[in-house]
């Protein structure tokens, strides 16, 4: 296999990281959700935690397309 | 190629100065950092003069950066963390004010090269670093050594503990560099995708709404993206901050 040819097949491999990130993300959000709408009351006194487990799964998923951009740019 | 999506983050020296063997350019980085650093200070000095008790709309405006950071901060580290307010408030406005800087067509977004955001996040954990151990002397470690962990276990979660502080400069760093990179190859990469399908006649102009619809809706995206991500910034801070204030968990 030529090298450019596995640099864009690794790229590519490195996206998958992307996807389960946004599997995680869809879970916080989704439970902040189901929470709020059990107790709206409560739920923007929770808003900094929110984003703050969406800035830290987040970053998992920024990695791996650093890797894919290292990858097909770097 | 002239749509190279990687070409806008070129720097460029605008104005070349070298002295002692160092080059000490003022480049396009340069020009946007002093105007990110003047629109900035603009606002704030400008809209805060009046000193209404009634305030008026830029006033009000300044108010409610002021007040969200604040209560931000206040939120995560008490209110023993508010004298470090103007540090997390000059980091707030400079991230926010640079990513939407960087929303402007054919301006240098200075918060997308990693040497701005490294130093950034550096700052922050030097500061908790040094404070901390000034504050708690050796007891600032106890950062590392959490209470009401079985004497097995406490060796690994010393070293998890441990790596998860040294992590905190590179993700701090690299998630704000990556998300503006990523967020504005994205825009080019749409907007190349509009011009390459330009290209193809009258059904190609018909199928370049289609990207050129994603374009408009992903600017908009990147301008959440631009304040969201100076918010995580200043959180972020504060959380690390706190760290420094009271290091038993």
């Amino acid at each position: 296999m030529e090298a450019e040819a596995a640099q864009f097949i690794g790229a590519g491999i490195a996206c998958i990281g992307m996807g389960t990130a946004g599997i995680g993300l869809g879970h916080i959000f989704g439970n902040y959700l189901a929470g709020a709408i059990r107790n709206p009351a409560a739920a923007d006194g929770q808003f900094g935690r929110l984003i703050f487990g969406f800035a830290v799964t987040e970053a998992m998923g920024i990695f791996s397309l650093l890797v894919a951009l290292i990858l097909l740019f770097g | 190629m002239a749509t190279d999506p990687i070409h806008q983050f070129q720097i460029q020296k605008l104005i070349p100065i070298e002295i002692g063997g160092v080059d000490l350019s003022f480049t396009n980085s340069a020009l946007f950092m002093s105007l990110t650093v003047a629109a900035a200070s603009g606002f704030l000095i400008l809209s805060s003069r009046g000193r209404g008790l009634v305030p008026t709309r830029w006033q009000s405006a300044a108010e409610m950066t002021y007040e969200f950071v604040a209560e931000t901060l206040r939120e995560a580290a008490g209110s023993e963390g508010m004298r470090f307010f103007p540090f997390v408030f000059s980091l707030f406005m400079f991230v926010l004010v640079a990513n939407l800087w960087g929303m402007f067509p054919y301006f240098f977004t200075v918060t997308s090269h990693i040497v701005i955001t490294a130093a950034m996040s550096l700052a922050v954990i030097l500061t908790v670093i040094i404070y901390g151990l000034w504050r708690h002397k050796l007891h600032f470690f106890k950062l590392f050594v959490p209470s009401g962990v079985p004497a097995v276990l406490l060796p690994f979660i010393v070293v998890i503990e441990v790596l998860s502080f040294v992590s905190r400069p590179i993700s701090l760093s690299i998630r704000l560099f990556a998300n503006m990179l990523a967020g504005h190859i994205t825009l080019k990469v749409f907007a190349g995708f509009v011009v390459a399908l330009g290209s193809f006649g009258f059904v190609g102009v018909l199928g370049a709404i289609l990207p050129l619809l994603a374009a408009v809706a992903l600017t908009a995206l990147e301008f959440l993206v631009a304040a969201l991500q100076a918010y995580v910034f200043a959180i972020l801070t504060s959380l690390y901050l706190n760290d420094a204030l009271h290091p038993g968990h």
